[in-house]
């Protein structure tokens, strides 16, 4: 599991907050047979986000939450207010001279009717 | 209800559970331990082709460009021999409302699922499915649930299943975010269950029937523009049912003499079920970690019989590498002013190999494009990609090594699609279905299900039992 910095621990979430919860579904002996090694040493996990039902709580503690369909759910604090911080990257020096060196090669001229 | 949910306790449900989740009993359908009804479970939907074309039409989906990638067959032609370089088209899907051609594939379950009084859906991917099925049950009213593998034991993520979380959330759904691991299906049949709702799998026969309509437009479109059918169409593969229900319209067109195409990122070596491999691959569909298990052993899914058959509409199979898709990915938006998702490309990078064999007055389709977003950009995987310890460097894409090195071809010449010999996936076919039915005798009839289902011979798929000491 990712590692909870301090900053986090201290998040403190009220009812009605935008949260993530987390679940051990199954824990490395109830997995199911024929994983390979890295898997089979590992728990099966969830995370699922919601609001807090809840009227106070912190990361860590266990928690109901309402999803987005209105259902009820168990589990673990992991996080209040989740972010999506998934990105375009960074500039990729293998990509970006590709289309100045296509260009070249087809000889589009400035203009050219497509 | 006070139900063991323990892991073998509700795998051992399983069959119960499929049906309920369903409305449909696949039993009627079987033939031998071998052989199915297979037109006859496809059907048993009752939808007409017209039918889910207007049902489609309502929900806005299809009816996507056909855009002809002019500067790309130019640049094709300059690295060919003289007379050669096919004229490539791309079927514009990115233009459906959740952004692929998977909203083909979900909007006739969920429509299915509403008519018969389910109150939501169920599904389990971590491609552009989740999305299209999240939009559909929007539109219909219906509550969905996405189970996605998104995680590896330390909760590092791929950026590409990241933005299918935040897809799918955007479209209302409860997401379940799993670590890498079969048991998926445990928590799908688990919250089947619980909830009553209807499991909108991948392979039943309306998620099939759905993308039968993008075969059949891009034939029309062919036709209509240029007076003919395609030569060619180039299609993604990965669990089998973009190629199913392609070749499938395609055929009720009446484009019999289209060569069918299948291209997947060559992911060889990765197990797929691995938490240690999870993050060394770019690409989290349309690979070779699918495309190979689809089509030897189709029927190991989560429904009782898969309808999505590659094997049955392939004439060809091709493998391309994660930098020559990163490639032309990038070709087709300074080409063609088309900014579209890598994963989309697939059968595009292929395209560009295949049209050079092909005459300049020939026609090769390119069936699909996907959306593009933070995570879904050669950038972003391949910024991930290096923090995973995979070297990218650009050079000769034959150096590309998945999991280990991702290779960004020099020049487009370099790309060269590798083929699949399909007659050895048919004899592992032949092999696995009879071994999985377990000391039967296959009958003559097994046998001429077999050579269909393979799209292979009677004579050839005696052969294949033969050799594995069985007789018929």
């Amino acid at each position: 599991m990712r590692k909870i910095n301090k900053k986090e621990t201290f998040q403190i979430a009220t009812k009605g907050d935008l949260v993530q919860i987390h679940k051990v579904i199954l824990t490395p002996g109830q997995r199911a047979e024929n994983l390979p090694e890295s898997t089979k040493a590992v728990p099966y996990e969830a995370w699922v986000k919601g609001f807090l039902l809840d009227e106070k709580a912190k990361v860590g503690d266990t928690v109901r939450i309402e999803t987005f369909i209105g259902r009820e759910l168990y589990g673990t604090l992991a996080e209040v207010n989740p972010v999506y911080d998934h990105n375009f990257g960074k500039p990729r020096p293998e990509l970006l001279r590709i289309g100045m060196e296509v260009k070249k090669q087809i000889e589009m001229k400035r203009g050219a009717k497509p | 209800m006070n139900r063991d949910i323990s892991y073998s306790s509700v795998m051992s449900r399983k069959k119960e559970i499929l049906k309920n989740s369903m409305g449909l009993d696949y039993q009627q359908f079987e033939i031998s331990p071998i052989a199915f009804d297979y037109e006859g479970l496809m059907n048993s939907g009752g939808y007409s082709l017209s039918e889910v074309q207007k049902i489609q039409k309502e929900t806005g989906v299809g009816n996507t460009p056909l855009v002809e990638l002019k500067n790309i067959t130019k640049l094709v032609r300059s690295i060919s021999a003289p007379g050669k370089g096919g004229r490539i088209f791309v079927k514009d899907e990115k233009a459906c409302p959740s952004g692929s051609f998977k909203d083909r594939r979900a909007s006739l379950s969920v429509h299915h699922a509403a008519r018969l009084g389910f109150k939501g859906v169920i599904a389990a991917t971590s491609g552009n499915y989740g999305a299209a099925v999240a939009s559909q049950a929007a539109k219909y009213g219906l509550k969905v649930i996405i189970l996605q593998e998104v995680y590896d034991s330390r909760k590092v993520g791929q950026p590409e299943i990241l933005e299918k979380t935040r897809a799918c959330e955007a479209y209302g759904a409860e997401v379940w975010q799993l670590t890498v691991g079969p048991e998926l299906f445990y928590i799908m049949l688990l919250l089947l269950e619980e909830t009553g709702f209807f499991t909108a799998s991948l392979y039943i026969p309306t998620a099939i029937m759905g993308i039968e309509t993008l075969g059949y437009e891009l034939a029309q479109q062919v036709k209509e523009r240029e007076g003919r059918f395609p030569d060619m169409v180039v299609i993604a593969h990965a669990g089998g049912g973009n190629v199913t229900g392609t070749a499938r319209g395609l055929q009720k067109a009446g484009s019999h003499e289209t060569v069918v195409v299948g291209a997947s990122v060559d992911l060889r070596g990765l197990h797929m079920a691995s938490d240690h491999d999870f993050n060394r691959k770019s690409f989290t569909t349309a690979h070779s970690g699918f495309g190979f298990p689809f089509l030897t052993l189709p029927d190991r899914t989560d429904v009782p019989r898969n309808v999505a058959r590659g094997l049955r509409y392939l004439d060809r199979y091709v493998m391309v590498s994660q930098g020559e898709v990163f490639y032309v990915t990038e070709l087709l938006a300074k080409l063609e002013g088309l900014e579209r998702g890598p994963a989309g490309n697939t059968s595009l990078a292929a395209a560009i190999s295949l049209a050079r064999e092909l005459e300049q007055d020939q026609i090769l389709v390119v069936q699909e494009t996907e959306y593009t977003a933070a995570g879904k950009r050669p950038s972003s995987q391949l910024t991930f990609a290096e923090e995973n310890k995979v070297e990218v460097r650009r050079g000769d894409p034959r150096e590309n090594v998945p999991g280990k090195v991702i290779v960004v071809p020099e020049r487009a010449e370099q790309i060269q699609v590798e083929n699949v010999n399909l007659d050895k996936i048919r004899q592992s076919y032949v092999k696995n279905a009879v071994e999985a039915a377990r000391g039967y005798k296959p009958t003559e009839e097994d046998v001429r299900f077999l050579a269909e289902d393979s799209k292979s011979s009677v004579e050839f798929v005696r052969k294949a039992i033969r050799e594995l000491g069985t007789e018929v």
